[in-house]
């Protein structure tokens, strides 16, 4: 736990603060104005300048403090978030992301960009009318201001002496402080912040201002301002009294305010834990599922009541054990989505295109080594739409359509598959082209006749690009083969159906997870294997004259199509007898279908994938093991290779007869 | 793990395969364990047919037997399985071997051992590292890369076969 590089905790602190900054800013895009956003950005700034001198990336903390600065003139209203501004600071964040990475950064162009910034600034500040700083008041206001901070803010590094002379620089002040909850010296922690201000201070600028010292420390510490202006300072008493329901509503609100932050910060709570760590606990979790079972096999044969209570109550919890780790692996897609914004963003830039993206189903989860895997495919997949599936605005409207091209960016829970689709309002594929190109190349005959699927799949062969200009985007002819490869080597599938003039959807089908799958569990002979869901259609039961009937040919007829059935006892030489009643379970890989002969389905099963060692690579009908809840291992059948096996099988008999 | 050991003495764990002596460095044992219930690998090699669950993992079962030709017998109550750490293709991976009695760690001396003669054995004999003398007897340290690349194919004299497959 303590071994982690600090480097390497400030690095990952780091990419969170960016993450934020950067949705901060693409949203201050949108929303100009909102004051809120303005403050979450200017805050990730200052808290990345802060912990990026404390550990000694001095560069970055030098370069922020330009952002900071310039964002601090928006903050105070003096200059407007232009999309300009916007533009600028995000790309001073990629130069600060470079900082923080230790990737090599040439100082010019660091000065290259905080260059281009001051004059964005110059010219966002003395070109529109800046909203007004503050309501302007006239005249001098007096303010109460009562705030204490949370005991452990000074372990936390909140400091109230700098919060005080940011007071005094607002106007006159008088400070007192409130000594009432300091404890007896006997009692007194010394760490701990045992005092809360009573502050009286005259000054012109208004609310927000007084707010803005706190901005840092507001969340965690209780602060009330009255405006003390209408009352004569003798009457001071009587004016607390008077103000009181505004302080009780003010004081109403304030844990409201709060709980809205804790409730924003619910949702990114989260705790760091590396991969392995998981993997760890699953394999505890597997060894305690097998301790259990033991235990309850000595529970059944003993007569005493409470082992037995016990026994039952730990088969309860370790299979509750089970069910969340399989969850604590997956994450919401949102994490995922979140990256695209930018790309967007800076796609509109580089096309010259007016883009929206809009997103659905961020809350869709999937394991987190699959959405990593996943966000090179899909940046593959956004860019091309955006480059060649959208048109320039002229295009656009010239064929009645609004200016901005849409892409939208879905996902979707389907049984244990998540179904992402990315669709755009673009020119759709042209198949002409489509088939010129893969003509050209080589990749089918001339003339030759396709499906309109089997022509779109050729947009993903190896080597095949229609873009007829090379871009700095897409059309370097890899990519669309990469992309499927990806999607594949996730066990998933790629599709993409087009209508020309209206648009193209390609959706990705990929498993939830690829540590789990759900499985169907059957017997063969004494052993127990395990057929992924995903690929079972359908169990039909083999009957005695059928088996006997079907002993040369092994083909079955179902619903008028003939499928060739394998038996496994005869494939794994079980050596028994067969059951009397065999099943068949029919499996497929899209296309292809072939039935695997077992003696007994035992039942679905969720099913945590082990690799298989070395040693049974070759064997190939296995891809890989799980752990039975009684501790004993089955192994997953691996339907490409079965199904191979049968289709060959097939032939042969085909050849033969 | 294949580079020469050291000129100090060997800290070896003792078990018996067949009547043989044979000892493992005790740095690569993990644990000892009883027989536990196996899963057959349909298909796979005699040398390699089965896995087992460690611990939540699910980790190859390696007959040694099978790569020094010896019959297999029916597992014994002094039957066990030692699970080493062995690294496999750059991965240290957990494999267990069947034994059919495990004996103490032994100290083993570098003046007792010596390399495995070219004649005279019935074994391959890259598959032996060290062959050490003990009261009268030999004890076998086998050389587990080699026989894990060659996937326990024992029979020494096709060794050109198995040149060309290594």
């Amino acid at each position: 736990m303590s071994g982690q590089d600090p480097v390497e905790i400030f690095r990952q602190e780091a990419q969170e603060l960016f993450e934020d900054i950067e949705q901060g800013l693409l949203d201050l895009a949108h929303r100009p104005g909102d004051r809120d956003l303005v403050d979450a950005v200017f805050r990730g700034l200052h808290t990345l300048k802060g912990s990026g001198a404390m550990f000694g990336f001095d560069a970055l903390a030098a370069f922020t403090h330009h952002c900071e600065t310039a964002f601090d003139r928006v903050r105070k209203g003096e200059v407007a978030a232009t999309s300009e501004l916007v533009g600028a600071v995000l790309a001073c964040q990629d130069h600060m992301r470079a900082l923080a990475e230790g990737r090599p950064a040439e100082q010019a162009d660091g000065d290259a960009l905080l260059a281009e910034l001051h004059r964005v600034v110059a010219s966002a500040g003395g070109g529109e009318a800046a909203p007004a700083p503050a309501p302007a008041v006239p005249g001098l206001n007096t303010w109460r201001v009562k705030f204490s901070l949370p005991a452990n803010a000074l372990i936390n590094g909140a400091r109230p002496l700098p919060l005080l002379d940011e007071l005094r620089e607002l106007g006159e002040c008088t400070v007192v402080a409130v000594t009432d909850a300091v404890p007896d010296f006997d009692a007194l922690v010394p760490t701990q912040c045992h005092l809360a201000w009573d502050v009286t201070l005259v000054t012109q600028h208004g609310r927000d201002a007084i707010e803005d010292v706190f901005i840092f420390v507001i969340d965690d510490m209780t602060l009330d301002i009255q405006d003390m202006t209408a009352a004569p300072p003798e009457a001071v008493e009587q004016a607390v009294v008077e103000t009181a329901p505004a302080a009780v509503a003010a004081q109403a609100a304030a844990p409201e305010a709060a709980n809205e932050g804790r409730a924003a910060k619910a949702g990114g709570d989260t705790v760091r834990v590396p991969a392995e760590r998981l993997d760890e606990m699953m394999d505890r979790v597997g060894e305690l599922v097998i301790a259990q079972s033991r235990l309850k096999q000595l529970a059944a044969s003993s007569s005493d009541i409470a082992l037995r209570a016990v026994a039952e109550e730990i088969e309860r919890l370790a299979s509750e054990m089970r069910d969340t780790m399989m969850v604590v692996r997956m994450v919401p897609i949102a994490q995922l989505f979140g990256r695209f914004r930018r790309l967007i963003h800076d796609l509109a830039r580089d096309t010259g295109k007016t883009i929206e993206l809009s997103t659905e189903g961020e809350a869709t989860e999937l394991d987190k080594t699959v959405i990593e895997r996943l966000a090179d495919p899909l940046i593959h997949l956004i860019r091309n739409s955006a480059d060649h599936g959208l048109e320039t605005p002229e295009q656009r409207i010239a064929s009645g359509k609004p200016a901005a091209g849409h892409i939208v960016l879905a996902a979707r829970q389907s049984g244990a598959e998540v179904v992402i689709t990315i669709t755009d309002d673009g020119r759709g594929v042209d198949r002409a082209r489509v088939r010129a190109k893969a003509e050209e190349n080589g990749l089918i005959q001339p003339g030759q006749v396709l499906s309109d699927n089997e022509l779109l799949q050729l947009i993903f062969a190896p080597g095949f690009s229609t873009a007829a200009a090379i871009t700095n985007l897409s059309g370097r002819g890899v990519g669309m083969d990469v992309v499927k490869k990806t999607i594949e080597g996730l066990r998933g599938a790629i599709e993409i159906t087009s209508t020309p003039g209206h648009g193209s959807v390609v959706s990705l089908r990929i498993p939830l997870t690829l540590a789990i799958i759900d499985g169907l569990l059957v017997r063969v002979g004494t052993s127990r294997y395990v057929i992924p869901l995903s690929s079972v259609e359908e169990c039909v039961e083999l009957s005695i004259e059928q088996d006997i009937r079907s002993a040369g040919r092994s083909l079955i007829t179902l619903r008028d199509q003939l499928v060739p059935f394998i038996r496994l006892r005869n494939m794994f030489k079980t050596g028994l007898a067969p059951d009397p009643h065999q099943k068949i379970v029919v499996v497929s890989t899209g296309q292809e279908r072939v039935g695997l002969v077992v003696d007994q389905i035992l039942g679905d099963h969720q099913t945590v994938i082990k690799p298989l060692s070395p040693f049974h690579a070759d064997v190939g009908a296995f891809s890989g093991a799980t752990i039975l809840g009684d501790g004993g291992v089955a192994l997953i059948l691996d339907i490409g290779s079965l199904v191979a096996a049968g289709q060959r099988q097939d032939a042969q008999l085909r050849a033969a007869g | 793990m294949n580079t020469e050991l050291a000129d100090g003495p060997i800290e070896a764990l003792t078990f018996d395969l067949y009547g043989e002596t044979f000892a493992l460095e005790a740095g690569l044992v993990r644990e000892v364990l009883d027989l536990l219930p196996e899963t057959g690998v349909p298909g796979a090699p005699a040398f390699v047919n089965a896995v087992i669950n460690f611990r939540g993992r699910v980790i190859p079962l390696i007959d040694l037997r099978v790569a020094f030709d010896m019959d297999a017998r029916e597992p014994t109550i002094d039957s066990r399985i030692v699970v080493i750490e062995h690294a496999l293709d750059g991965e240290p991976t957990l494999i267990g071997l069947r034994a059919d009695k495990v004996h103490e760690v032994t100290t083993i001396h570098r003046d007792i051992t010596e390399e495995a003669p070219r004649v005279g054995l019935r074994w391959r004999a890259d598959f032996i590292r060290l062959l050490a003398r003990r009261d009268g007897d030999v004890i076998v340290i086998p050389d587990l890369d080699q026989i894990f690349a060659a996937r326990g194919q024992s029979t020494a004299t096709v060794t050109p076969i198995h040149a060309s497959q290594a």
